[in-house]
Formats: C-alpha cells, sequence, structure tokens
C-alpha cells in the first residue's frame, strides 16, 4: 500500500498516523484535566450534582486563611530538610564507594534495592518498624537503650521526623547511584595529577569529585523542593495524615475526594501545580546551563 | 625519622579505613534491619510471632503465612490485575514512545515545535495532584472501576519514556534510513524493521523504569479501582492493614511476596537497572 506513494507522501502520512494516537492520550490525561482543574478551583461543587456554583477566588482565600489547610504545607520541611540530608549521606557514600573498597558491588546493590520496592510494603515495613514493641523499640532495649523509646508514629512532636526518615530510606538510592556514576566519570588521569601534587583525600574530594557532581546536586536540589511539597504516599499510607503529620497533597486528596469539595480541592491541587511547575522551570534552566 | 613519618601515615590510613568501613557497614544495616525483621516475620506461626522478639530467628521455614496472605488475602488476584495492566501499558508506552520518537526526530513538519513544547510541558503537570479534574474526565468515559483506568492514565501521562527514546534516536544513523531507501523500503518498513530493532536499548530502559514505576503505583488503582476484585498488588496489600491488622506475621509474608518479582528482577538485571535509572534521572 505505501510502496506506491512517493517519500513525501508517505511521510505526510505517517507523521499524521503516528501523533494522533499519543497526543489525543497527551492532551485528554494531561492538558485537559489541569485545565479542566484551572476552572474547577472558581467553583464550589461537591463532584455530582449539576450544579457548580461560581465563587470566584473564595477557594484560594479560604486556602490561605484557614490553618486547616495550609498548616500541612509547613510540614514539607521536614521533608525538605530530610531531602537535604539525603543527598549529603547519598554523595558521602557514593565518594566512598568510589574508593579501594571491599564488597563494592554489594554495597551498591544494598543501597539502591529500597529504592525499586513497592510504595506499600515500603510503608507497612516502617509501621512494623516504629509501632510500639516493633523493631525500633526491640533494638533500642537489645541495645540497652530502652529509656529512649518513644512514640515514634503517636506523638506528633516526633511523627513527622520518623516519616522524614523513612522518605530517606526510601528514596535514597536514586541519589546515591546517580552520584556514583557522575563520580566514576572522572578521569583517573586528573586524580593521578592530584596524587601526584599530594593532595590529600579531604582536598581530592573538595575540588575534585565535589564538582563533577556539582549540576546533579543543583538539579536535585530543585527536585528536593518540588518532592517535599508533593509528599503523599508515605504519610498516607502510614499514618492516614493522623498526629500532625498531614501533608498538603493529603489534604487536597481529602478535601476532593472524601469531603467532596472539589472546587477547593481543585484550588490546593492548582498551588501544588504552581509551585512544582515553578520548581521544573528552573531546573530545566539549570540543567541547559549545565550542558 | 623517615621511619616515625611511615608508621605515622600507615596508623592514619588504618584508621580512614576502619571509619570508611564503619560508615558503609552502618548505612547496610540501617537498610537490611527494617527488611530482615520483616522476613523473620513472615515465617513465623502466630503464636510463635507473639511471644518471640522481633529480631529473633524463625524457628522453623513456616510457608502458611504466605498461603494465607497469597490466596485468603487476594494476592492473586492482585498479580493478575497488576500483569494486565503493566504488559498492556508497557507495550502501549513502548509503542508510543517509539513512534513519536521517530517521527520528531526524523521528520520536518509544522507544529513540530509546539508538539515538543507540549511534551515538555507535560512535565510541569504534577499527576498526583490533577487527579482532582482527572477523575471527573475518567468517570465521563465510563472506565472508572475498569482496568481500562489506570491504563489510559500511565500512557497519557508519561514524558519519560518519550524522553529516553528521543535520546536514543539520536544515535542511531540516518544513513541506516538512507540505505533502506535507495532498496525501495516503505517507511513503515524502515520503522519496523530497521529503527524499533535498533531502539532495543532504549526500550528495555523504559521498560525498567515504567514497569517498576507501574508495578508499585499505589495511588491510581487505590482512587480508580475500588472493586476488589480489581485491585492491584499495591492495593492488595494495603488492604491487608484491616483483616490482618492483629496478625502482622500474615502482612510481613504479603510484603515479601510483593518483593519477590521486584528482588529477582534487581538481582537478574542489576548493571541493566542501574544504567536505566542513571540515564532516565541525569537526561
Amino acid at each position: 500500500m505505501f510502496k506506491k506513494l512517493s517519500y513525501k507522501k508517505q511521510e505526510k502520512v505517517i507523521v499524521c498516523l503516528f501523533l494522533f494516537v499519543p497526543l489525543l492520550f497527551l492532551i485528554v490525561f494531561t492538558f485537559l484535566p489541569a485545565l479542566y482543574m484551572f476552572r474547577l478551583s472558581f467553583v464550589e461543587w461537591n463532584g455530582f450534582s449539576g450544579v457548580k456554583k461560581w465563587v470566584g477566588l473564595a477557594n484560594y482565600i479560604e486556602i490561605f486563611k484557614n490553618p486547616d489547610y495550609f498548616k500541612p504545607l509547613l510540614n514539607s520541611l521536614y521533608y525538605f530538610v530530610g531531602g537535604l540530608l539525603q543527598l549529603v549521606i547519598a554523595f558521602y557514600l557514593a565518594v566512598l564507594l568510589n574508593s579501594k573498597i571491599k564488597g563494592k558491588s554489594i554495597f551498591k546493590a544494598l543501597y539502591f534495592f529500597p529504592f525499586l520496592l513497592n510504595g506499600v510494603a515500603v510503608s507497612l515495613i516502617f509501621i512494623f518498624f516504629f509501632r510500639p514493641d516493633g523493631t525500633l523499640d526491640s533494638i533500642l532495649k537489645v541495645l540497652g537503650m530502652g529509656g529512649f523509646i518513644q512514640q515514634w508514629l503517636g506523638n506528633s512532636k516526633i511523627i513527622n521526623f520518623s516519616l522524614a526518615g523513612v522518605s530517606i530510606w526510601r528514596y535514597i538510592g536514586l541519589n546515591f547511584i546517580v552520584f556514583l556514576g557522575a563520580i566514576q566519570s572522572v578521569s583517573p588521569e586528573v586524580i593521578e595529577a592530584a596524587d601526584l601534587d599530594g593532595a590529600s583525600e579531604w582536598q581530592k574530594v573538595l575540588y575534585i569529585t565535589l564538582p563533577s557532581v556539582r549540576s546533579i546536586m543543583e538539579l536535585n536540589f530543585i527536585l528536593t523542593i518540588s518532592g517535599a511539597i508533593s509528599v503523599f504516599e508515605i504519610p498516607y499510607i502510614m499514618t492516614s495524615g493522623a498526629n500532625g503529620s498531614s501533608t498538603f497533597v493529603i489534604q487536597t486528596v481529602n478535601t476532593a475526594f472524601k469531603f467532596q469539595q472539589v472546587g477547593l480541592g481543585s484550588a490546593m491541587a492548582m498551588v501544588v501545580l504552581v509551585i512544582v511547575g515553578i520548581a521544573t522551570i528552573i531546573q530545566n534552566r539549570f540543567f541547559k546551563e549545565a550542558e | 625519622m623517615k621511619n616515625e613519618n611511615y608508621t605515622a601515615m600507615k596508623v592514619k590510613h588504618t584508621i580512614t579505613s576502619i571509619l570508611k568501613y564503619a560508615s558503609l557497614i552502618l548505612a547496610a544495616i540501617i537498610v537490611i534491619v527494617p527488611l530482615l525483621v520483616v522476613l523473620f516475620g513472615a515465617f513465623k506461626p502466630l503464636k510463635e510471632f507473639s511471644i518471640s522478639g522481633k529480631l529473633d530467628i524463625p524457628k522453623s521455614l513456616y510457608l502458611g503465612n504466605f498461603v494465607t496472605a497469597f490466596k485468603d488475602g487476594g494476592m492473586i488476584t492482585g498479580l493478575k490485575n497488576t500483569v494486565i495492566i503493566m504488559a498492556v501499558s508497557l507495550t502501549g508506552t513502548i509503542i508510543f514512545g517509539a513512534m513519536v520518537a521517530y517521527v520528531l526526530n526524523r521528520f520536518k513538519f509544522a507544529g513540530k515545535k509546539v508538539i515538543l513544547g507540549a511534551y515538555l510541558g507535560a512535565m510541569l503537570v504534577p499527576m498526583v495532584t490533577t487527579q482532582v479534574a482527572t477523575f471527573q474526565i475518567i468517570n465521563f468515559l465510563g472506565l472508572y472501576g475498569k482496568l481500562g483506568a489506570p491504563i489510559v492514565l500511565y500512557l497519557g501521562a508519561d514524558v519519560m519514556s518519550l524522553y529516553i527514546m528521543l535520546l536514543f534516536m539520536e544515535s542511531i544513523s540516518v544513513s541506516l534510513d538512507e540505505a533502506a531507501m535507495l532498496e525501495g523500503a516503505s517507511i513503515p518498513f524502515i520503522f519496523f524493521r530497521i529503527i524499533l530493532p535498533n531502539l532495543k536499548p532504549a526500550i528495555a530502559t523504559v521498560a525498567i523504569i515504567r514497569g517498576v514505576a507501574i508495578y508499585n503505583d499505589f495511588y491510581i488503582p487505590f482512587l480508580y479501582l475500588p472493586d476488589e476484585n480489581k485491585r492491584t498488588l499495591s492495593t492488595t496489600l494495603y488492604k491487608f492493614m484491616g483483616p490482618y491488622g492483629g496478625q502482622w506475621n500474615i502482612i510481613c509474608a504479603g510484603i515479601i511476596l510483593i518483593m519477590i518479582p521486584t528482588t529477582v528482577i534487581f538481582l537478574s538485571m542489576q548493571k541493566y537497572i542501574y544504567s536505566g535509572f542513571v540515564n532516565g534521572s541525569v537526561k
């Protein structure tokens, strides 16, 4: 069928044919929802009645006036600081594994493995870990530090630290493996030259290794921001946002689906979209510069 | 003098070495212990589980918990649904990605920049939050409660696959296409017989990254597939907390079961997985 057409004509047919369905999917399931959500953020609606009442900016005002809505946004700070710590630890482990070490591939596999695990499984593992008389309490007892036992998921002053810790455990593997890749791509001649000049281990890290991962560091720093804003799965599964562990996205999901305030939920979702959007744009800028 | 210096250096070297290994082993313990305790728990019958310490090694290799989790817990159904969703979404994502990447990389046409921009723009839209509105669209299309819902969403909101494919397309020389054209091959022939086979590494990367993401996804099936017989592995395991809340030995078995495929694939394809994720996240 195609053979009879000239290449110019074939090209036109193929361009249309190959783009049509994928673009249709992209529009219907990515852009349409975003636009529709923007519109819904100005109405009051329970999600199923025929009446959508136009309320203008009332939903947005509600978010920033009512502490129930904006307070969970502050919990993002725990995950942001946790995320920075995660970058530092991942870099440290990558530097260590780049030196002469026995059992390198085993360590590498171990540190990366949690990243591949199912989020529900990770959440349950850590409910088991933190629950009273669970893994952590048992370890503390064995070490003779029973006095330090806390309500890890019950105390509202501690819960966010516990959850941010789980987040580090789950995601550090990716940072680690990316850093390791970047560090290993530093040419051995540079290192040899530094050795000849009598550079110490510390100096080599500071002046050779760190600059080699700089752009990736910056990229990940931005990702940490948008990641901290959109935290959802771990606290939702582990605590359903109880004991002061709610996040902005949990609050959004509950507002829209549990309390059926679709308009308000949409406005909250728009706030996340804008913050993540800005972070992503900055990230792309950084990335382009690095190129 | 020289000797003293040498000993000092040696001592310093030994200390750094010890510190290095101490850090590495500590990190390894932090990774392993939470998992190991769950593995131990999965092999303990309820009675042993209740009286033994969490860190105690199980007395026997009791498999009853796994049977309960798999059969009564509904993990069979979960596995079936997960496999269907993964098979269709991955095939679709790979075909979509390859087609779009081929067209965008090889041909010049009006609106090309707009399309590239659209895919770039799609990266700005966080999936978790737009579900508030996506939900209405899925409902409107009559897909709510059907396996089709997660499938179309995984296909329609995936930019990563295209980027990986585009990157690999650049490395496939245009001279291959031109040679085939001289022989009179049609463009579909070139795509299916020349481009697709050459895209194999990209296809593997996409299959790994997207496969892991879809297998592990909780939120989409949780939102769109509430029926018991439509649950995926993730949502099945999530529901364990209710009926098995008092039987953590069974929850532990469920956790281990869901981790088995991941572990097997990781151990057998380690190299591809590392490079897949490194390429996928940096580029």
